[in-house]
């Protein structure tokens, strides 16, 4: 049965990372959600952030892989239930819609907050989990919507393990 | 009172200067590479100035095309045990490489291939002989780097050979950039002892071993699989010692061909689809199936859906990734083949199984009965691809370097010549490359000298990398070239005779004259067609010192058999 994964993945900090994770995904027919990549709290480890839709049987295999790629420390994979996640969105409207929205009620009931008003437009900045942030779109589109960004997940897992003592692992084998 | 401190003189600053295409050589001879497989070009040529002062101490060889260089350190490495070396220019020189670099990984070659690369400017430019090799070979290599300043050449040198023969070896490509070539630097080697991101090898679990030794403890009817994984852990005398105390039949996937001799008595011959008729039926009836160094291909299992559902699976990788991948293991042991069969050999109770280990060997004197009375009454007195191989095998005593391109010659290779020395059993297995056999065979010829290297080849797949005949002529490597002729591409023939309806659709192919193009070459040969003719004429190949050519004309027909149909059970295995 599909369901949706957060693979997340703590490489060294090389060139091309980026695609040999990738490969991995595109030589077995499957599509990415959304994938977000940073430093991490050790220095020159970074860190994946990979959501997609797929079986238990294959992300487990595709995790096996990608923990195989020589400049991966680790790869983990989670359910929904298993991380704490969030994106982020940005809507852009025209500053005249002003009249007809009323600001402070759709800010408030989303827990939203405007980042910059300009003579021309404003830009409402929304974090959640992604169905929130598509409330806010569906809310906001009546009045159009001259412009959408949404982050890919990022995420950190509800086990306590940290990262450092993963590491340390790593090393002292 | 004040004193006033010497200056000690700084050690560093008297370090030798070199450039860094000297740090290349220097760093390979710190390697302890003796063999350079290669070709030259633009964007390499320091690189080649660099190694022109050394020859005394390394070897290179000129190959015809990059891919035969590649094809050639893959036929070194996999006799060797050593890190194959191949050197190639970028842009064309580079994608050459990509099919061996993929043969190489598929089949756990390990190998270090150095690309010279344009200058760093000019990297994204579409320079000439610019291209990403980086971003192309990533799928195909263990592991990539691409080196733009000298004093990283010796660092990532020293990683890439560690990391392309630790664990599962691999393939591995370091792309120099030409300005970093030229660069100078203070050089100083060190050689790479570990990898915080990669575990070679897993630590041994002792739940692990003690689960499997159980299962292996009550079977009664147990069935070893070997893979390439005994020889590329040296496993075969700890292979010996635990067949022999367990009384385990023993079969072998392609690849671990050779890694238990095929005249042992618990020998009991290949697994797969074009394996033999025993081994094959026998997975869908062991109680325990105890797999090593292998893992699991399509072509060994068949439909995976009946697939040794009725035993329990032990399954020995030191691939992670490999456990669960194709067939759930019961008890999965994740290590190194020699060290797991050590402990494991140490666990388990002696045991005899001969009525069982009976079973299999009557099948197969069955088997080769049915087999040869087909073949006679079909062919009657024509010459035939296992009868070439069967009696090389006799003449050779299986003790001879066999390597086979890919096809019917290949398959009949595995069934017919009977393996008993490790590492002599090279064939392109998972990629199924032709044009693998008459380059690798160059490359087994220069690990193994005093060795007979046999290269045996159809007709199909010699034409694909005929040109190295040049490199064996200049360099004189003695390797003995057996060419299957049926004037098809065989086994895709046989395909469409089996499954479209005999729709020979392009396989029908035309050869040269084979011996004068040897000829040619200054290697000489002969070509046969009468079976009475065979057994002169692989006596002179055999006997001659130097390289030699035997053409033999075999029938156009032939069908390789036994066979599991794609898509059918092991147990469906089919003798006609």
């Amino acid at each position: 049965m599909n369901k949706t994964f957060t693979v997340s993945i703590f490489t060294e900090n090389t060139i091309g990372m980026l695609n040999r994770i990738t490969i991995i995904f595109t030589r077995r027919h499957l599509n990415i959600d959304s994938i977000t990549a940073s430093e991490t709290e050790v220095k020159n480890v970074h860190r994946y952030t990979i959501v997609l839709r797929t079986n238990r049987e294959q992300i487990d295999k595709v995790v096996g892989q990608i923990d195989k790629l020589i400049d991966v420390l680790k790869a983990f994979v989670h359910e929904d239930n298993e991380v704490v996640h969030q994106e982020i969105a940005l809507y852009k409207i025209k500053t005249t819609e002003l009249k007809s929205i009323n600001v402070e009620q759709v800010v408030r009931e989303n827990s939203a907050k405007i980042l910059t008003i300009d003579p021309d437009f404003i830009v409402i900045e929304k974090t959640g989990h992604k169905a929130e942030t598509q409330v806010l779109f569906e809310k906001l589109k009546p009045f159009g919507i001259l412009e959408f960004a949404r982050s890919g997940r990022v995420a950190v897992t509800k086990p306590m393990k940290e990262l450092s003592a993963y590491l340390k692992e790593l090393q002292n084998n | 009172m004040k004193t006033i401190e010497l200056e000690t003189p700084d050690q560093t600053s008297v370090r030798l200067q070199i450039t860094g295409a000297e740090a290349v050589i220097q760093s390979l001879k710190a390697e302890g590479v003796k063999t350079i497989f290669g070709y030259p070009g633009g964007a390499i040529m320091p690189i080649y100035d660099a190694l022109f002062d050394h020859l005394e101490e390394v070897n290179h060889v000129l190959t015809r095309h990059e891919q035969g260089a590649i094809h050639a350190a893959q036929g070194y490495a996999r006799t060797s045990g050593k890190t194959g070396v191949v050197f190639a220019t970028s842009g064309p020189g580079a994608t050459n490489l990509i099919t061996g670099l993929a043969d190489a990984l598929i089949d756990s070659t390990p190998l270090v291939c150095i690309t010279g690369q344009v200058a760093s400017h000019l990297l994204g430019t579409d320079a000439f002989q610019e291209t990403d090799v980086m971003g192309i070979s990533m799928p195909v290599t263990k592991w990539n780097c691409q080196v733009t300043k000298a004093e990283d050449i010796a660092p990532t040198l020293a990683k890439a050979f560690y990391i392309a023969s630790s664990g599962r070896p691999g393939p591995v490509l370091v792309d120099i950039t030409k300005d970093a070539q030229f660069e100078k630097l203070d050089f100083s080697y060190e050689k790479c002892t570990a990898v915080r991101s990669f575990q070679p090898k897993p630590k041994l679990n002792a739940d692990q071993l003690q689960a499997a030794s159980k299962l292996l403890n009550e079977a009664k009817k147990p069935l070893m699989i070997v893979g390439q994984g005994i020889i590329l852990s040296n496993a075969e005398e700890e292979l010996r010692a635990f067949a022999e105390k367990t009384g385990v039949p023993v079969a072998s996937t392609l690849l671990g061909l050779g890694a238990f001799p095929a005249k042992h008595p618990q020998f009991v011959g290949m697994v797969g689809m074009h394996g033999n008729y025993a081994p094959n039926v026998k997975t869908n009836e062991c109680d325990v199936l105890l797999a090593v160094g292998m893992r699991f291909d399509d072509r060994v299992t068949g439909d995976v859906s009946r697939y040794a559902t009725q035993a329990k699976v032990v399954h020995v990788d030191i691939d992670t990734a490999e456990i669960n991948k194709i067939i759930k293991a019961d008890a999965p042991v994740v290590a190194d083949a020699k060290e797991a069969l050590t402990v494991l050999a140490g666990l388990v109770e002696k045991q005899t199984h001969q009525n069982w280990l009976d079973e299999f060997h009557q099948a197969k004197q069955k088997e080769l009965q049915v087999l040869s009375e087909n073949r006679e009454k079909e062919f009657s007195d024509e010459l035939r691809m296992d009868l070439v191989i069967d009696l090389l095998s006799q003449k050779t005593k299986g003790n001879a370097i066999v390597v086979t391109d890919v096809g019917q010659h290949q398959m009949m290779a595995a069934q017919f010549y009977q393996y008993n020395q490790t590492k002599s059993n090279v064939t392109s297995g998972g990629l199924g490359t032709m044009g693998f056999a008459l380059p690798a065979a160059i490359g087994a010829k220069m690990a193994n000298p005093e060795k007979q290297v046999v290269a045996i080849i159809g007709d199909g797949g010699f034409q694909m990398t005929l040109q190295e005949l040049g490199t064996m002529m200049q360099n004189n490597i003695g390797v003995k070239i057996i060419i299957l002729n049926n004037g098809y591409l065989g086994m895709v023939r046989q395909w469409q005779q089996m499954f479209f309806e005999k729709r020979y659709s392009f396989t029908d192919i035309q050869s040269p004259d084979f011996v004068a193009l040897a000829a040619s070459y200054n290697i000489k040969g002969q070509k046969v067609e009468r079976q009475e003719d065979l057994n002169n004429a692989l006596d002179q190949l055999l006997n001659t010192e130097n390289a030699y050519l035997l053409e033999v004309k075999v029938a156009r027909e032939d069908n390789v058999f036994p066979m599991v149909p794609t898509g059918a059970s092991v147990a469906e295995i089919r003798l006609q």
